[in-house]
């Protein structure tokens, strides 16, 4: 394929979705969508990994792609059950509500 | 304006106004849905650049698991009576900093973006990748693999342990 799009358009797209992500992360105080800006910030990570792997020809990026997948995975499913347990201890997922080890 | 560009540009553009959807949405159902369209759009993006098992690896993990037992946590946790509305009642001194934080972020990769010298290179050309990534699994990084697996084992059952009811 002839350079139809510049790797740096990808790049460029991926900074600002990370950049959204982050923002999430520091002012929304709900946990699960703290956990959906992570998802972001980790889909950002991963479209700079293919983007490299892809315009210099080498697969490895693809495979640290599919670990990130897996570390996102286990991830999401520790942090939503430490959310349900939470939840059902202090009837609340604001993370600023969370305040039992500060007196 | 070539159709590939177009088709670029579509999807980058999914991608970022449902990642601001994510975000800013009040209602927590909506940001989920609206995370549905941004993994479609990141898919999008992976199949644009030749990574055909990375894509459809993204709309089965992601999409399929992630996002669903997002939405699992979603109805298990808000409250019957409505739609979650509070945000804000930050402090002054909180709102400033992560404004301060966001803006720093903002600045170093537009700096970062904008003083390097990028090389136009062609693409070289690949027929599929399931192949490689296969090979490149089960040889160079065998260990990282066999890691990985006995990390999501331990994920599971942590897991259940951790949202399990006690009933003792």
């Amino acid at each position: 394929m002839i350079n139809a799009i510049p790797l740096e358009y990808y790049l460029g797209l991926a900074s600002i979705i990370f950049l959204i992500g982050t923002v999430g992360v520091l002012v929304r105080r709900n946990a699960i969508i703290v956990f959906m800006s992570i998802e972001l910030m980790l889909n950002s990570v991963n479209l700079t990994f293919v983007g490299f792997s892809t315009y210099l020809g080498d697969t490895a990026g693809q495979v640290f792609v599919f670990f990130v997948m897996a570390v996102a995975a286990a991830e999401a499913a520790i942090g939503l059950a430490i959310v349900l347990a939470l939840f059902r201890n202090k009837q609340t997922i604001y993370v600023d509500e969370v305040n039992v080890l500060k007196w | 304006m070539d159709l590939l560009n177009l088709v670029f540009y579509l999807f980058a553009i999914i991608t970022v106004v449902s990642a601001i959807i994510v975000v800013t949405h009040r209602n927590i159902m909506y940001a989920a849905f609206a995370l549905l369209f941004t993994l479609f759009g990141v898919a999008g993006l992976y199949a644009m650049l030749n990574a055909d098992f990375i894509a459809v690896a993204q709309i089965m993990i992601y999409i399929g698991g992630i996002l669903v037992l997002l939405i699992f946590g979603v109805m298990l946790t808000s409250n019957i009576t409505g739609v979650d509305l509070k945000t804000g009642s930050m402090s002054k001194l909180q709102r400033w900093i992560m404004t301060v934080i966001s803006l720093l972020i903002a600045i170093g990769l537009a700096i970062m973006y904008s003083t390097t010298d990028w090389v136009r290179k062609d693409i070289p050309e690949v027929n599929s990748t399931v192949d490689t990534i296969g090979n490149l699994l089960l040889t160079d990084y065998l260990i990282a693999f066999e890691v990985a697996s006995v990390l999501l084992l331990i994920a599971i059952i942590g897991a259940a342990l951790i949202a399990r009811h006690k009933t003792r």
